[in-house]
């Protein structure tokens, strides 16, 4: 009798906490639907990549296009930007890194890594100052390249930061030629 | 409420917020060692069943709002890209339209338990008035949500319940223009009963609260209708009711998801597919199923006026069963007579959902002006009269005697003994 | 006791009896469909339903060849071609499906709306610019769009139907009834009006005469795989594709389903046992 009076307990408390865990297991896969809902959505991804035409934009001129939601910055460099942007010194560099995914992680931030392949004179860039996401105003500040109003960042030609708040270059967006004129981001 | 907690926290954080704000021993109070009759069958855990459809309504609700747009020329779209492009937003959208029809069918379930053993009779008159308060706001919710869509059925539910308000004399245009803000339902009606839809939830919530808290004070009813008279016919809240309580209403989840799953569209209506057209009625348009009695009554009547009354009527009546019902006897266990007549009003009610669902005319509107009647005879007749003539079947002395008498009578008391010794 | 829920119960039974003997005698109280769709097999139907990737393409192919000239499928995207659970085409399919459309887009720099090519992430372009045009093209009545017609048609199903439906999980109302009306052509019995420009089709949910001509015939439309090319095959393999255009997460939500009914149900097992434990020791 003795032994049945004891082993009940511990037979009972495995039942409950047994129980309990299924429960737990189950409120935890139910949540998953509530929360990825709020992820982007078939339609969103599905808009992930748009192909720009840049054989049109002239010496010195820029685009922007929308992409995710977000400016992409296309600029067309003049001889005396990538001048400016090839000569600096890489060691005074806030942010050394290229911050372009189109290459691999360690690349550094020279004007090479951060222009478009083959054509140095094209620089695609995420539009978004890296502090707190304004979108910077082009041929401006104190590096001529772009000047974010919110707080004060400059970016250079090349658009690495050169002096304010925001820590890091801005983001090359994934992109690559599809035809001689064509690029397609994302 | 009811009995004090004795609860004394060992945990010194616990121990400080409870001599600031005593949350934690108005929770053991209320859900933990709260007294429960011991004899509550499993007809008492729609309460719980309730309160988690309220949760996961209150939850996809919330979650469907961030992907809807209201407005008439978007809502059927948004209602497409949350089945097709978000993620799960299939199964979210299928949860709450589901959801709606199961909280419906718990709460009319609920309904009948109490009108069954008598649980309006005081002192739980104001529990039973703030249940049916709940019910009313659930139809106001439902029916406002049911139009979101805006497909065919959504606009003609729309018109023709807002239609309703045209019968009253004198104000009726002017109401029904006002409840629309335009001539005929139209985009701001939309857009006020998205509002509405996202605003009495929580009205519902509010009730439910108060709800609970007069169900503490005057406890639990139980199948004997007699109150608990010593420690011998209670058991803790927790474990016993929370544990059947959880059971029952997994069961319960397992039908909900059975519709969730396999056969979403099963509750809704075709119609309400194509998107909405003004100009267009569908052949034949009812209202979803937890309303077809109501509208059953509302078609028996051959008057516009009348038959918005009598509708209005029949849930207005509710409110007042506590004291037309005479009957000094709770529960139906010891009224043979009260009995049937209450099973009779279950057909009946079903008969009347039956027939909301069917054309208005011949004999289906024959059979529906009987089941009308009759159901406004069951409480405005049958009841007050049954008190005074019906000669119920002896009390049981308490819960305890109630539970021995339940499994055989004499020889199980004596049965019950002996098991007791056994396990002492 | 016992005595009084017995009489209760036959209470019960002879009301329904008496509804039922009551529809009984009522002829269809709907509007049209003189006849009651046949139930038809569905690889889609029940439980363990999926689509059939080969009928889903065949499907689409009469679509795009024979109904699409009139009925557009407004929430579809050609992407959702090539998603899982559904036709199943490969990216460059969809691809080259999508670029035979073109749809309008703007406004370029210039402020004008122009026409491209249609690409994956577009959804299907309506063949009328709108419902009045539609309406218009088709002697007044606008051909409806696919994209939820299999879930916006149903024949009601009466008793005792509805209720063995629970257990059945029958919701392929739509699709039978699209089938039906596909295949339901026939010559107006005598004494039966059929007003111009309307075709007498007895399934027909709206009235007898239906403005739609019979759309499908055998040989119209060319199969590769096999499958015989006769009235009933493409009015099958196109019903089970609007099936999925209204339904097109119909796979992952029975495959979700099963996986959580399992689960729920040892869990409702799981609670059971611990509340009889829980009450052993209370007589109740």
């Amino acid at each position: 009798m003795s032994t049945i009076a004891n082993d009940e307990p511990s037979r009972r408390d495995f039942l409950y906490i047994a129980t309990g865990a299924v429960g737990a297991v189950g409120v935890g896969f139910a949540a998953w639907p509530f929360i990825h809902q709020m992820n982007p959505d078939a339609s969103a991804l599905a808009l992930a990549s748009i192909e720009v035409d840049v054989g049109d934009i002239e010496e010195g001129q820029s685009i922007i296009v929308k992409w995710r939601g977000k400016p992409i910055f296309i600029r067309n460099r003049t001889a005396e930007e990538i001048e400016a942007a090839k000569t600096v010194d890489l060691a005074e560099l806030i942010d050394p890194a290229a911050r372009n995914p189109n290459l691999g992680s360690d690349a550094d931030a020279s004007d090479a890594n951060r222009a478009a392949e083959g054509n140095e004179a094209l620089v695609v860039m995420i539009g978004i100052c890296t502090h707190l996401g304004c979108v910077p105003i082009g041929e401006a500040g104190e590096y001529g390249g772009w000047f974010c109003p919110c707080h004060g960042s400059h970016y250079d030609t090349s658009g690495r930061i050169r002096k304010g708040p925001a820590p890091e270059n801005l983001y090359v967006p994934p992109y690559a030629f599809i035809s001689d004129t064509t690029i397609k981001i994302g | 409420m009811s009995g004090h907690s004795t609860y004394q926290p060992k945990n010194r954080i616990v121990r400080w917020v409870e001599e600031r704000l005593p949350i934690f021993s108005l929770m053991e109070g209320q859900f933990i060692s709260f007294p429960t009759p011991k004899n509550l069958n499993y007809w008492w855990t729609f309460g719980m069943i309730l309160s988690v459809m309220l949760v996961i309504q209150l939850v996809t609700g919330i979650v469907l709002v961030m992907h809807f747009t209201p407005h008439e020329d978007l809502a059927f779209a948004s209602i497409e890209h949350i089945m097709r492009n978000v993620n799960y937003g299939w199964l979210i959208r299928y949860m709450h339209a589901n959801g709606g029809a199961f909280f419906f069918l718990a709460v009319y379930i609920h309904i009948f338990r109490g009108l069954y053993y008598g649980s309006y009779k005081s002192p739980r008159e104001i529990l039973w008035i703030l249940g049916v308060i709940i019910y009313l706001l659930m139809m106001a919710t439902g029916f406002m949500g049911y139009v979101l869509p805006w497909g065919q059925m959504s606009f003609w539910a729309a018109t023709v319940i807002t239609n309703l308000f045209s019968a009253i004399p004198f104000v009726g245009e002017a109401v029904v223009t006002w409840l629309w803000g335009g001539f005929a339902v139209d985009n701001p009606t939309l857009q006020r009963f998205f509002s509405l839809h996202y605003l009495l939830p929580f009205a519902i919530a509010a009730v439910v609260a108060l709800h609970v808290w007069a169900l503490h004070v005057v406890g639990q009813n139980n199948p004997s209708g007699i109150e608990p008279k010593s420690t011998k016919d209670t058991v803790p809240f927790t474990p016993y009711a929370t544990i059947k309580d959880s059971f029952v209403t997994v069961v319960f989840l397992l039908a909900y998801l059975w519709f969730v799953f396999y056969m979403p569209n099963y509750m809704g209506h075709a119609d309400n597919y194509i998107p909405a057209d003004p100009l267009k009625t569908p052949a034949h348009i009812v209202p979803e199923w937890y309303y077809l009695p109501f509208y059953a009554i509302l078609r028996a009547i051959p008057d516009k006026l009348g038959g918005v009354v009598a509708m209005f009527a029949a849930i207005i009546v509710l409110f007042f069963l506590p004291w037309l019902d005479t009957s000094k006897v709770r529960s139906a266990t010891y009224r043979p007579l009260f009995r049937l007549f209450f099973w009779i009003l279950v057909a009946v009610c079903i008969l009347l959902g039956w027939l909301g669902a069917k054309p208005a005319e011949g004999i289906y509107v024959t059979l529906a002006r009987i089941g009308t009647a009759y159901y406004f005879a069951h409480f405005l007749i049958i009841l007050p009269l049954l008190g005074l003539f019906e000669k119920p079947k002896p009390l049981p002395a308490s819960i305890s005697d109630a539970v021995l008498a339940k499994h055989g009578g004499a020889g199980a008391a004596t049965e019950a003994v002996a098991a007791a010794e056994k396990r002492g | 006791m016992k005595h009084t829920v017995v009489s209760a119960l036959t209470g019960i039974v002879a009301a329904v009896g008496l509804t039922i003997a009551s529809a009984a005698v009522t002829p269809a109280a709907a509007a049209g469909g003189a006849h009651r769709p046949v139930e038809q097999w569905w690889s889609f139907a029940g439980p363990f339903g999926t689509y059939d990737r080969a009928q889903l393409q065949r499907g689409f192919k009469v679509f795009k060849e024979v109904c699409a000239g009139c009925h557009g499928l407004q929430f579809v995207a050609f992407r959702n071609l090539g998603e899982p659970g559904g036709p199943e085409f490969s990216e460059a399919e969809v691809k080259a499906i999508a670029a035979e459309y073109t749809v309008v887009d703007g406004p370029d720099a210039e402020g004008e709306m122009f026409e491209r090519e249609a690409k994956p992430a577009d959804l299907w372009p309506s063949p009328f610019a709108n419902v009045e045009a539609a309406a218009a093209a088709n002697g007044g009545a606008a051909p409806p769009d696919f994209s939820l017609l299999a879930k916006a048609r149903a024949v009601e199903r009466g008793f005792p139907w509805f209720v063995l439906d629970w257990f059945t999980t029958y919701q392929e109302a739509g699709p039978d009834y699209i089938y039906a009306l596909l295949t339901g052509y026939e010559e107006a019995p005598d004494g039966v009006e059929v007003g111009d420009g309307l075709y007498y089709n007895p399934y027909f949910l709206g009235g007898t005469a239906i403005a739609m001509a019979p759309p499908i015939d055998d040989e119209m439309v060319d199969y590769t795989d096999g499958t015989p090319m006769t009235l009933e095959h493409y009015a099958r393999d196109v019903t089970a594709f609007m099936m999925w255009a209204a339904e097109p997460k119909l796979e992952e939500r029975k495959r979700i389903g099963m996986a959580t009914m399992l689960y729920v149900l040892a869990f409702a097992g799981l609670l059971f046992v611990a509340k009889k434990k829980v009450w052993s020791d209370v007589d109740h």
